[in-house]
């Protein structure tokens, strides 16, 4: 029996007016890779800030790795959630290089006053060899591409050797060959690691292949959910994105699929 | 009789060297965390907060650190929610604070000897007590530099980031500001109130023009930084000049050879080599 490692109960989250979720629920099992999807301002980002501790709920119950999550224990609970957003813009001139950009991944877990030690280094350079970015490891962390900034913050993620893997839309802006990489890249993680994935994205061809559910959410609530051929229907998308069947139809067939 | 045997210019020199240091690394922060702006706010609220301490006849630098904390109180937030751009009301509150100093200086009595003395700066009149008060927030910034090395390494590079991994980033970032206040506060009466914010910009903006790492950067900076405050106080006494200016000009000098001599302004060569070499793989 696999055992639920998030389980958000009816959860309220609100930024200043707007109402970013509106008592969404979710469970996920250890190992499930779940992909979230919906349009622009559905929750979803929010809806991860509340699994990794930093949305503030109003109500409703978040449960994540058997903690029940309160406003005062979301660091510790951060250690073991590894988070990659969308493609930051880096300054070309920040003086830091990539291996150290991906050893920031471990301070969490070193704790207040730790310092790296040699395994801790080996655990970043073995994360980069697993991105494929051992060879630009010493180079500035700005003067990388969106793609191969995306691969250093994967490593950053599982150098910090998370249980819970948060993906916000991470190849938003990449070309579409990064976004393949990286795509390609999750899917060797979740397979090889079995780690629990969610994977959030607005663009239905950025959505892994290797999804076991898929979460449809709009306006801030859970409008569908199971499997990607049951959920991923063209009345569900045109639900979705309030756009007609046929103009669904279209496009999809239009579209490349990944 | 030299010099250097008058307890005056030894206050000098040690302030010039503490307060070179603290400066320099306190700029550190404030060039790689993208808030000149914030910092300039602070250090004005520092010099309204002198006059007003002058005025009312209680000690300037508790009015000094005061409003610079208050300072940052107000603009703090603005900069850690970052979702707007926060310059327009830095702006305001900049003027604001430039706007109670002069207040506060016309509505003093007597003299303004002393307010004049805040405006430009008088390194030469330090005390023993000024000069222990900077040395103890100069070891106080560096000591916390030391200690919670890498969380403000990952608080500057990016605060998401550095909390989504569970460093407490918001409460380095108000550290970093209090440290901020504090350098200000001490340096405020050597420097000058207006000029003081160039001694934290200019030897930080060097140093980041020099350097593609964070440790180096900081070492550079507290470097430059002093070395601004000695050589401008050596012109100060060679041309019987205010020596508050001479540093700031001097630091300004040091961060144009910098700019000029920069590695980084070829940042196109630097990124030549790794495209090609990416496209291999």
């Amino acid at each position: 029996m696999s055992e639920t490692v998030i389980d958000i109960e009816n959860a309220v989250v609100s930024y200043r007016e707007d109402v970013a979720l509106r008592g969404v629920s979710l469970k996920v099992k250890v190992g499930e890779f779940v992909g979230i999807i919906g349009p622009n301002g559905a929750g979803k980002t929010t809806l991860l800030t509340v699994v990794n501790g930093l949305g503030r709920l109003l109500s409703g119950r978040v449960k994540v790795l058997g903690h029940q999550l309160t406003p005062g224990n979301g660091h510790s609970l951060r250690k073991k959630v590894g988070y990659v957003a969308q493609v930051q813009t880096i300054d070309p001139r920040m003086p830091m290089n990539v291996r150290e950009v991906v050893m920031i991944g471990r301070y969490g877990l070193l704790g207040l006053l730790g310092r790296p030690k040699r395994h801790d280094w080996e655990v970043v350079d073995e994360m980069l060899r697993l991105v494929g970015m051992s060879h630009l490891a010493r180079r500035p962390i700005g003067h990388l591409s969106g793609g191969e900034q995306q691969r250093v913050a994967v490593a950053r993620c599982l150098a910090q050797e998370p249980e819970i893997f948060l993906l916000d839309e991470p190849t938003a802006s990449l070309d579409w060959k990064a976004q393949t990489d990286i795509l390609e890249l999750v899917k060797e993680i979740h397979g090889a690691r079995n780690l629990t994935t969610l994977f959030v994205t607005h663009d239905l061809s950025c959505l892994p292949v290797a999804c076991d559910r898929v979460v449809l959410m709009k306006e801030g609530q859970v409008c569908g959910e199971g499997t990607p051929v049951d959920q991923l229907t063209d009345e569900n998308l045109s639900q979705l994105y309030d756009m007609p069947v046929s103009e669904v139809k279209k496009r999809r067939v239009e579209s490349i699929p990944v | 009789m030299s010099i250097f045997e008058y307890q005056f210019m030894q206050n000098a020199i040690l302030t010039a060297f503490l307060g070179g240091i603290a400066c320099g690394s306190i700029g550190v922060f404030v060039v790689l965390m993208h808030m000149p702006f914030i910092g300039v706010c602070m250090s004005h609220a520092a010099f309204a907060g002198a006059l007003l301490g002058l005025w009312l006849g209680f000690h300037p630098l508790i009015g000094a650190f005061a409003l610079s904390l208050l300072a940052a109180a107000i603009v703090g937030p603005l900069a850690d929610r970052g979702e707007l751009s926060p310059e327009t009301s830095v702006g305001v509150i900049f003027s604001l604070m430039l706007g109670l100093a002069f207040l506060f200086m016309g509505l003093m009595p007597g003299t303004k000897s002393g307010a004049l003395e805040l405006l430009w700066g008088s390194i030469l009149t330090n005390t023993r007590a000024d000069v222990i008060f900077l040395g103890v927030v100069a070891v106080l910034v560096t000591g916390l530099i030391l200690l919670f090395y890498k969380e403000i390494q990952a608080t500057i590079f990016h605060r998401g980031m550095a909390l989504s991994v569970g460093i407490p980033a918001t409460a380095i970032l108000y550290g970093i500001l209090f440290l901020t206040g504090a350098t200000i506060t001490v340096t405020l009466r050597s420097i000058g109130g207006i000029l003081i914010f160039s001694l934290i910009l200019n030897p930080a903006a060097a140093a980041y023009q020099l350097t593609y790492s964070m440790k180096r950067m900081f070492l550079l900076s507290a470097g430059f930084g002093m070395l601004s405050g000695w050589m401008g106080l050596l012109f100060s006494y060679l041309f019987n000049i205010p020596s508050g200016a001479t540093i700031v000009v001097t630091s300004s000098v040091i961060f144009l050879l910098a700019a000029v001599f920069s590695p980084k302004r070829r940042v196109k060569g630097w990124r030549a080599r790794p495209l090609a070499e990416a496209s291999h793989d």
